[in-house]
């Protein structure tokens, strides 16, 4: 294909200028979090010296280490579970046939799409009433149930995508259903597992309404929460805030730059039913 | 009748009954046959203990409560007193009372911001970089798709920043020259909508541009020979290869952003709270507010239903449309 000089430069330029814009809120956080603690710009000039002291500011008067080993605790949980339970399902959705499956796979689609918003409210009181508000469990069982939509539904195409003759094999060789699951399937699959993990902990780690709704005291308070508060009370204080937003974006972008392809691709297919 | 066939005055009905019998069981095998159409030894019912514990977290923690969601839209209750049957009154409200058709109308503009316009941006911006291969894709893919894995808390303090008085955008109003056009971004009545939108746009077109970018790779490139040698122009080789081509990125992409501009809690709640008035309320903070600080929980699951609905008949037409231009 014969493509000009000037196609390429502009091509080029249009993908940078977009990646110019992608970053500069980025980039103006990070400047804003070692910026000087007393100057009131906000803006993008970039710091005299490094004050990498606002990180540890944020740890210890933000209380951002509490709210961290919160939501490490509260993501590790989600995912564990999701994986466990989404895996046993999906299992049984995409290698074996019963009478309903299907409409039971279609309860669990159900969820990609349903709004937090349209549960949350009766959640709350439930949760309430089984004395569960102001506790991890709080957190972990309803994200767990809004995970599994996507975890069994990724699952399934993965196990729907292994030949059956490989299964047929198994079974031949006098494999029961579960040691099939346990030593066939799941070391072979272990690019869709961990897709599903990834996904499932930058969820779970970024959860904010569902915090705020069960969490009100300050032991169990995740980092987003965390930062909403803080925001509320030091709202003036740019440099710390910015500090706080860096530490909360920083273990999900790491493992981003890691992984992106995996990221990309569970985002990008959460919405493609069938 | 049942009557009638105990004790057998009625013959007509012991014969229904002897053939219902004898119905029964045949449909039963029927019914049975069709799973027995197994290899031997391919589990069968064993799947459902496969399901049960997911099955019962997912039904209690969601399928449970959005029951309950549509019970409670049918109740005044302020959360605390005892709940009054309301019927349709809170739905009715909805349609009439201005205050709450104001977050719907918002949602739809946040729409245009949120889905709409990163969809347009995206699909102009493959047209443009489809003309050859790109080098250092990997690098741009991962930087456009960055916002999107940016917790949306996150996300609002870094707008806050830029859209503040003294902000960035500000600044750079300013040193252009553009002075007269700076103001609170965020505090002002006519501008904080369309601004909160602007952060929605940002966080979509990285997630349009990859999904089309990755779709584009898949057309063939001798389509686009064959329309340029039938003479095509950019313009007709984008509407009769690069569009079609894409039907089914479009979809995902208008699928996972009307979703978001639906779903979109977190970043009113940090940038603008719904103010200032209720300038930029929309129904998922509207159903946080009623629900957990004016206490009017039935006119709050009625507005969660509605959301709800909405999202389903939305993605339902993004899908017929695809589904439908295919056949």
């Amino acid at each position: 294909m014969n493509t000009t000089r000037t196609e390429r430069g502009v091509t080029y330029g249009i993908l940078c200028l977009f990646a110019l814009i992608a970053l500069t809120p980025v980039a103006g956080i990070l400047s804003t979090a070692l910026a000087d603690q007393d100057s009131l710009d906000t803006g993008f000039a970039l710091p005299k010296s490094l004050n990498w002291g606002n990180f540890a500011d944020a740890w210890t008067r933000g209380h951002f280490g509490t709210y961290l080993v919160s939501s490490v605790l509260v993501a590790v949980a989600v995912v564990a579970a999701t994986t466990v339970l989404a895996t046993l399902a999906a299992y049984a959705f995409g290698t074996m046939r019963f009478p309903g499956s299907n409409w039971l796979f279609y309860l669990f689609v159900l969820g990609l799409t349903l709004p937090q918003e349209a549960v949350i409210v009766p959640l709350y009181f439930d949760l309430r009433h089984w004395g569960l508000t102001n506790t991890y469990w709080g957190l972990i069982l309803p994200q767990t149930a809004q995970s599994l939509a996507f975890g069994v539904f990724w699952m399934r195409t993965y196990f729907r995508n292994t030949p059956r003759s490989l299964l047929e094999a198994a079974r031949i060789d006098g494999a029961s259903h579960f040691s099939t699951l346990t030593r066939i399937l799941l070391p072979m699959g272990r690019p869709a597992f961990s897709t599903l993990t990834v996904i499932v902990f930058m969820w779970t780690w970024n959860e904010f309404l569902m915090a705020l709704v069960m969490v009100s005291d300050e032991a169990h308070r995740t980092v987003p929460l965390g930062l909403a508060f803080f925001q509320g009370q030091h709202s003036s204080d740019t440099a710390l805030l910015a500090a706080a937003a860096t530490l909360i974006a920083l273990p999900v972008v790491l493992v981003y730059l890691l992984l992106q392809r995996r990221f990309i691709q569970g985002m990008l297919t959460g919405s493609a039913k069938e | 009748m049942s009557t009638g066939a105990a004790t057998g005055t009625d013959p007509g009905a012991t014969v229904e009954a002897e053939a219902s019998a004898r119905r029964g069981p045949t449909a039963l095998r029927r019914f049975a046959a069709r799973y027995r159409r197994q290899a031997p030894g391919e589990p069968r019912a064993v799947g459902y203990l496969y399901i049960l514990p997911a099955m019962a977290v997912f039904g209690v923690f969601l399928l449970w409560p959005l029951g309950q969601t549509a019970w409670l839209s049918l109740l005044h209750w302020d959360g605390l007193t005892r709940a009054t049957w309301a019927g349709a009154d809170n739905y009715r409200h909805l349609l009439t009372d201005p205050e709450l058709r104001a977050p719907f109308a918002h949602a739809a503009v946040l729409l245009l911001f949120y889905a709409v316009l990163p969809v347009a941006i995206g699909l102009l911006l493959t047209a443009a970089l489809t003309r050859f291969r790109i080098r250092g894709m990997t690098f741009f893919r991962t930087v456009l798709f960055l916002p999107q894995v940016l917790a949306m808390v996150v996300v609002g303090v870094a707008w806050r920043a830029v859209l503040a008085p003294d902000g960035l955008l500000n600044d750079t109003l300013r040193t252009l020259g553009m002075g007269g056009l700076t103001r609170s971004w965020l505090g002002d009545h006519t501008w904080a909508l369309p601004a909160v939108g602007s952060i929605g746009t940002w966080v979509e077109t990285g997630l349009c541009l990859v999904l089309f970018l990755s779709g584009a790779q898949r057309i063939p490139r001798e389509l686009y020979e064959a329309a340029r040698i039938d003479g095509a122009g950019p313009v007709r080789e984008f509407f009769t290869v690069t569009l079609p081509g894409l039907r089914a990125e479009i979809a995902v992409a208008l699928t996972l952003t009307l979703v978001a501009a639906l779903r979109n809690f977190d970043l009113i709640y940090i940038t603008t709270s719904g103010g200032p008035g209720n300038a930029t309320s929309v129904p998922a903070y509207e159903v946080y507010r009623r629900a957990f600080e004016t206490g009017e929980v039935g006119s709050a699951s009625a507005m969660g239903i509605t959301l709800t609905a909405v999202i389903f008949a939305l993605t339902m037409v993004v899908t017929r449309l695809v589904e439908g231009r295919r056949r």
